[in-house]
């Protein structure tokens, strides 16, 4: 909503955080969400409201509660069963104009990059996608979001002082949950869905759960990734126990999975996913800019190549000079060893 | 079926220059190329009109020469173009530039269909799709990798999630956006290639589509770059292990131990 005067600020409070539900289970970027959300209500004096929109979630809101939410705005339809962008976007405006948050943040997850810039137009507010740092300006109390644009290259603080809510997505892993406390309670808020949300919907006839078409590499701790110097299948499946080995998921460089030795799901970089892991394990991959732009901010980076100068081996904060065919049994057998 | 395809030409690098005035891009000088994702939005409504008939309208936003990347989309199959294009349009945000396109949509009118690619690799934002079926009141299914079958009056497809995948149906008027695995893009003909040279590419402004100015550009976007800065700088102090295997190996469990990794 377009605010005609500075002073309509202050009508607008609380913060909110979007739970992401996936086949009916409140997802772990949920809480990350809500203690991001902690932060920004704390230094502003205001509430979190965590908001649960599903089918029979009702029962999973104590643990929203736990992880630092005030009170649980839940809207409980069968409707909400799967995932429908145009009940969703329709049921959340309208919440938005009665209850009136300051600040609405989302997950950067397939499911939040489709609903919330569809709640923002409809809300006419702002939207900044994929955040990585969140604050309060402590002048004017607008929301300050900054985001990575140009694959990384470039860190862009937003705000949005004319309108609200203010809203944003935020990547998984990036923010951090508070230690659940199950002694916390709070307050649910009941709402309905009315007919009136949605004018017109999709028909969601199936739902599959498969990994192989999605590798959730964006909630990964470690990935284990391979490139052109993989040299086949055959040394995704090395790859593949390598990851099993650490608890890693299995990412590609585009060259990997042109050559279709991967499928696409697995895909880093440009055309891919961007990740922002805890360790990235580079094995065989050379680091073209556009597979750096979706690794390169990883906490840790580990470089396995034949080669040592390529653009990868210098970002790594560990080059192994080798041999990956070498390298990676030598490490499951060191791992095996203790 | 007729359909909208919107393109971006994005720049064809990633080292990128600020306007230090507005934090926006600066597009003028840059060597731009065809947002990848939107190749892939291209092939799949051509595939679509081959079977179906009909018409594919490819649509962008941008300086004078994105015409350079419609005539590529028509190159590969699409039947004809519109540029929006104007200072006023300048710095438009994914709000202002999903309104435009969508109000350019309603202009072309009778449209089944829209089309836009996954994210722009510029912006990176994915809200430009969802943006434009919010704007036109339209149904979305967004992260499409497949389309299983289509008719006359709706589509279904497989929809991308964080676990797998949705089949959904939509009835037309829709929107999509799709992924890199949805198809393979066709090269260029060498009658394409000519079509596309010869191609009168009309330039819409803002009169032209009926946007409300307050809508559009600068003024007409809710969100405001206040500060750009590269990252912080990676801690780059490389440890280089070269010894046999073993060693190295040896070298870096203990290295990962340290650091608290293993
Ligand atoms: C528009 C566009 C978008 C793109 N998007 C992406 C993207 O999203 N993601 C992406 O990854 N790329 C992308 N690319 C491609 C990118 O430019 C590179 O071509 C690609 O990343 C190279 O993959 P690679 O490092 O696996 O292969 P190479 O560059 O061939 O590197 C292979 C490496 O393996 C090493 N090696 C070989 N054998 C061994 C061995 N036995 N042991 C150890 N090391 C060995 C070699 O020394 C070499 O360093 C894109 C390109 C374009 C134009
Ligand atoms: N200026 C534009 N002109 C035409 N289409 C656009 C424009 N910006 C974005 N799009 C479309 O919206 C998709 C998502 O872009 P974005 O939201 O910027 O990541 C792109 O793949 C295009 O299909």
């Amino acid at each position: 909503m377009i605010l005609t005067d500075p002073s309509q600020k202050a009508e607008y409070r609380n913060v909110w955080a979007l739970a992401e539900v996936l086949s009916g289970q409140v997802q772990p970027v949920t809480y990350e969400l809500i203690g991001a959300s902690r932060a920004l209500a704390d230094a502003k004096g205001s509430e979190v409201w965590a908001v649960l929109l599903g089918a029979g979630t009702a029962g999973q809101a104590d643990s929203l509660f736990a992880y630092g939410a005030d009170k649980v705005l839940l809207v409980d339809d069968p409707r909400l069963a799967g995932f429908s962008d145009e009940w969703e976007a329709g049921v959340l405006e309208r919440l938005m104009r009665k209850y009136k948050p300051d600040v609405l943040l989302g997950a950067a997850t397939a499911r939040g990059r489709a609903l919330m810039p569809r709640v923002a137009v409809k809300a006419n507010c702002g939207l900044t996608a994929d955040c990585t740092q969140l604050g309060i300006d402590p002048e004017n109390g607008d929301l300050l979001q900054t985001r990575p644009a140009f694959g990384g290259n470039i860190l862009a603080t937003i705000r949005c002082s004319s309108h609200r809510p203010q809203l944003a997505t935020v990547r998984p892993r990036v923010m951090k949950a508070l230690a659940p406390d199950s002694g916390r309670k709070g307050e649910v808020i009941r709402e309905e869905l009315l007919d009136t949300d949605a004018k017109k919907t999709k028909r969601i006839v199936e739902t599959f759960q498969d990994k192989e078409t999605v590798v959730n590499l964006g909630h990964a701790q470690i990935i284990v990734s391979g490139g052109r110097g993989v040299k086949g299948p055959k040394g995704f499946d090395l790859l593949r126990a390598f990851a099993n080995k650490v608890g890693a998921a299995v990412g590609a460089s585009r060259a990997a999975i042109d050559s279709g030795w991967i499928s696409y799901a697995h895909q880093i970089g440009q055309t891919g996913q961007t990740v922002q892991t805890r360790v990235y394990i580079a094995c065989g991959i050379s680091g073209q800019i556009q597979h750096l732009v979706g690794m390169q901010s990883s906490d840790t980076i580990i470089a396995i190549d034949k080669n040592p100068n390529t653009p990868m081996m210098q970002l790594a904060d560990i080059a192994i000079v080798g041999d990956l065919f070498e390298v990676i049994p030598e490490i499951i057998k060191e791992i095996d060893k203790v | 079926m007729k359909i909208v395809v919107c393109i971006k030409q994005v720049p064809a690098s990633s080292d990128a220059k600020i306007d230090p005035e507005t934090k926006r891009i600066i597009r003028e000088g840059m060597k731009a190329v065809l947002n990848p994702f939107d190749t892939y939005a291209v092939e799949e409504a051509v595939q679509l009109r081959n079977r179906f008939g009909g018409e594919v309208i490819v649509l962008s936003m941008g300086p004078e020469k994105a015409a350079h990347s419609l005539r590529e989309a028509i190159s590969v199959g699409a039947d004809r173009a519109v540029l929006l294009s104007d200072r006023a349009f300048g710095g438009s945000d994914t709000w202002a530039t999903s309104y435009a396109l969508a109000k350019a949509v309603e202009k072309i009118g009778g449209v089944d269909l829209v089309i836009c690619g996954k994210q722009a690799v510029d912006g990176d934002t994915a809200q430009v799709g969802p943006g434009i079926a919010a704007h036109l009141d339209w149904v979305q299914a967004t992260y499409v990798l497949k389309v299983e079958d289509a008719s006359e009056t709706g589509i279904r497809v497989r929809r991308m999630n964080e676990d797998g995948y949705d089949v959904c149906e939509v009835d037309f008027p829709a929107v999509l956006t799709v992924l890199k695995d949805i198809n393979r893009p066709r090269v260029p003909t060498l009658k394409g290639s000519l079509a596309a040279l010869r191609e009168e590419i009309p330039v819409w402004k803002p009169a032209d589509i009926g946007a409300e100015l307050e809508k559009i550009g600068l003024d007409g976007s809710p969100t405001r770059v206040v500060k750009t800065a590269p990252p912080p700088p990676r801690n780059t102090v490389t440890r280089v292990l070269e010894g046999t295997p073993a060693e190295s190996v040896r070298e870096l469990v203990k290295d990962l131990r340290t650091r608290g990794i293993l």
